[in-house]
């Protein structure tokens, strides 16, 4: 489904099912250099339960075309156009990894647009070390392999995928090299350059998820519980996974989201 | 964080430990060790709800075994790891494989440009059987460039080659013909059989799909049928607009744009949610349990393989009566440089060659071996020998023989594990009875 936001289109996924204005309505918002497929069983699921859903490619990712947002703040901007673009007065946002401080940062400065907030993978702020953005600065390989071999558990390569034959690694490297050059590395300098308002935070007044992951080697566990402890009411849900929870632990992930959002 | 601080990038395993690890967790049912074997038609579904999330494909799971099947999908992912790509489809047999990209890619009308230096099997299929449906292939000299694209028509829909041609042994150039592949916005697709990702990555030199026939190397031992498709998942099917099996509604599955529900998995995710549930030719888990038994020891076996057949083949060339050795090993072979690029670890435990005496010498010389077998198939730990055209390319007019490298007394190795001493040994008493009228 095709929307305008920001005067530029912008695509987002509707799990299968044609899109109708109504409420409860999810967005969902990718990682670095991802698109809204990350999200493939979350959200076919939950637009096949009473839900409209919108997983977005935030713009210069996969179909949705114009430049990529600098801050988290401009997307979180993005994010808001969004929601009034589809004509929905609110929806709960939920995001990974990057996209956790997108929809972090869209309730802070849109709460009005935000009914529940689900942050996955998530901790604030996002600090991405020099080898990373260096590798990701020139668009090497190698920048997709970092994203690949810690974007997952430790030892995701060398054991079975919940999702029969498909290679957790190689789809995220091939998402990753799908990205147009500099795509990724503009992801992570707007993670690297994020700096919550932690009053901000704890003034949040809107339901609240953090799910963390145990083998989580992007956003460590601890990192995401000490966010949950700082948003007033917030849930925290540990999985057995790593750090792409939606692939890693696609049940677990749902059954969280399911329990939260119902 | 973990990749907030001075990381070194991360150490990925090598093919070695995926051959022996990857796709698989101990069993979480019994804590099994060896992958088990879900000899099982159906799996239970734990409530209603789930059952019908499993066939709408709102969860991952399995359901019946001609769809997916844990014992199956542990070589999926284990292939699909060593190739590099993001997932994989075990089939019944290597034809399945090659059949299943081609159906998932095009119906009636499409076209596809092959390298003319194909198993025979794979010819057959191009030349006589997909034309009754509708598909048509060019076949041309794999060695030129604008053969290539002068081959390529507004139909067509695939690029097809071996990445190393049997029994001709010639070496496609990856690059080149992926980047022409490319130019056209067209997915080239490589049957790398013969080379196995011990010695070559087809994804990692430019290609967008790969298949093996797991009946030969990965395997090994000549045990079973079966045939494995990769998709590198790069290539971008929305763009090329031409293929609306990937990008446009499918009434077969609720109207699933399965270019929109996975961007980097469209194509397997049609071809299991058709080709595979349609047409049939899945993988039983007694063959993909046999298939990874085999690539267990993949690494150990192709340095062997390759290794006595380079020995084998400067025998041969050395030999009087052998008029000529066809293997890139040899510095003669036109694919010698390009072979050593591509494939610095060797390329080929195949090699061809033509004795002196034409095609009667030829079959004295096989009536005389002891230790190859003589039989139609490459890839097992025992030698084998075969004359190709009288037997797996015996339905190739003359012309299309020589194009496909393949004279009418070549005969071909497949070079096994036994000491390569012995097999030089039998290989000289062959030849010499060879020489007698």
């Amino acid at each position: 489904m095709q929307f305008i936001v920001q005067g530029y289109p912008a695509y987002a996924y509707t799990g299968g099912r044609a899109y109708q204005v109504r409420e409860p309505a999810v967005v969902f918002i990718h990682g670095a250099a991802f698109d809204h497929s990350v999200w493939q069983w979350q959200s076919r699921y939950l637009a096949h339960h009473g839900f409209t859903v919108l997983a977005a490619d935030l713009p210069g990712h996969g179909r949705s075309p114009g430049p990529v947002r600098k801050t988290i703040g401009a997307t979180a901007q993005w994010v808001a156009a969004l929601i009034e673009s589809a004509g929905l007065e609110r929806a709960a946002v939920v995001g990974h990894s990057m996209g956790s401080l997108v929809a972090l940062e869209t309730a802070i400065a849109f709460p009005q647009r935000v009914s529940r907030l689900a942050l996955i993978g998530a901790c604030a702020p996002m600090p991405v070390g020099d080898a990373f953005r260096a590798a990701a600065h020139d668009d090497s390989p190698a920048g997709f392999d970092m994203e690949a071999a810690w974007g997952h558990a430790r030892a995701a390569l060398l054991s079975g995928s919940p999702v029969p034959g498909a290679s957790l690694h190689g789809a995220s490297r091939a998402l990753n090299g799908r990205a147009h050059a500099g795509v990724l590395y503009a992801d992570l300098e707007a993670c690297n350059g994020y700096q919550p308002s932690m009053d901000a935070i704890r003034a949040l007044a809107l339901p609240t998820l953090v799910v963390g992951a145990r083998r989580d080697q992007m956003t460590p566990l601890k990192a995401g519980r000490a966010l949950a402890a700082e948003i007033p009411g917030a849930k925290f849900v540990t999985l057995d996974a790593g750090h792409s929870m939606m692939s890693e632990a696609p049940r677990e992930l749902l059954a969280a989201l399911k329990e939260f959002l119902a | 964080m973990a990749h907030s601080g001075p990381h070194q990038p991360p150490k990925l395993p090598h093919p070695d430990t995926l051959a022996v690890h990857a796709g698989q967790s101990p069993d979480p049912a019994t804590g099994a060790r060896a992958v088990p074997i879900y000899q099982t038609a159906s799996f239970v579904f734990p409530d209603a709800d789930t059952a019908a999330a499993l066939f709408n494909m709102e969860l991952p799971g399995h359901v019946y075994s001609r769809l997916s099947n844990p014992t199956v999908a542990v070589l999926e992912e284990r292939v699909a790891a060593l190739e590099g790509g993001v997932g994989a489809i075990a089939t019944a047999s290597g034809q399945a494989a090659l059949h299943l990209a081609i159906t998932t890619l095009m119906g009636q009308g499409g076209h596809i440009v092959a390298s003319a230096s194909l198993y025979g099997g794979s010819h057959n299929l191009l030349t006589y059987t997909m034309p009754r449906f509708g598909v048509a292939t060019t076949f041309v000299d794999s060695r030129d460039p604008d053969a290539w694209r002068r081959a390529i028509r507004p139909q067509t829909r695939l690029l097809f080659g071996e990445s190393v041609g049997n029994p001709s042994v010639d070496v496609l150039d990856i690059p080149t013909v992926a980047a022409i592949a490319s130019e056209h916005q067209l997915p080239l697709l490589v049957d790398a059989t013969v080379t196995t990702p011990m010695l070559g990555r087809p994804l990692e030199q430019g290609a967008h799909l790969v298949m093996h026939s797991a009946t030969k190397f990965l395997s090994g031992h000549g045990v079973v049928i079966g045939g494995v498709l990769v998709d590198g998942g790069r290539f971008d099917w929305v763009d090329a607009g031409k293929f609306p099996t990937l990008t446009e509604p499918y009434e077969g599955f609720h109207g699933m744009v399965f270019a929109e529900e996975s961007t980097a998995s469209a194509f397997l995710l049609r071809a299991r949610r058709e080709g595979l549930r349609d047409f049939g030719a899945c993988m039983a888990p007694m063959t993909a349990f046999q298939v990874l038994q085999g690539i267990e020891t993949l690494a150990l076996r192709m340095p062997r393989h390759v290794a006595s057949t380079a020995k084998v083949a400067e025998f041969l060339a050395g030999h009087e009566s052998v008029a000529r050795v066809h293997h890139p090993h040899l510095a003669t072979h036109p694919d010698h440089a390009l072979a050593a690029r591509l494939y610095p670890r060797g390329c080929s435990a195949i090699l061809s060659f033509e004795l002196h005496g034409g095609r009667d010498a030829g079959r004295r010389f096989i009536d005389a071996l002891t230790l190859f077998s003589h039989l139609a198939n490459i890839g097992d730990a025992k030698s084998l020998v075969i004359h190709p055209a009288t037997t797996t390319h015996f339905r190739m007019d003359d012309g299309a023989l020589a194009a496909a490298g393949i004279g009418p007394g070549t005969v071909r190795l497949s070079i096994g594990l036994e000491h390569p001493d012995d097999l030089i040994e039998d290989l000289g008493r062959a030849i010499y009875a060879s020489q007698k009228n």
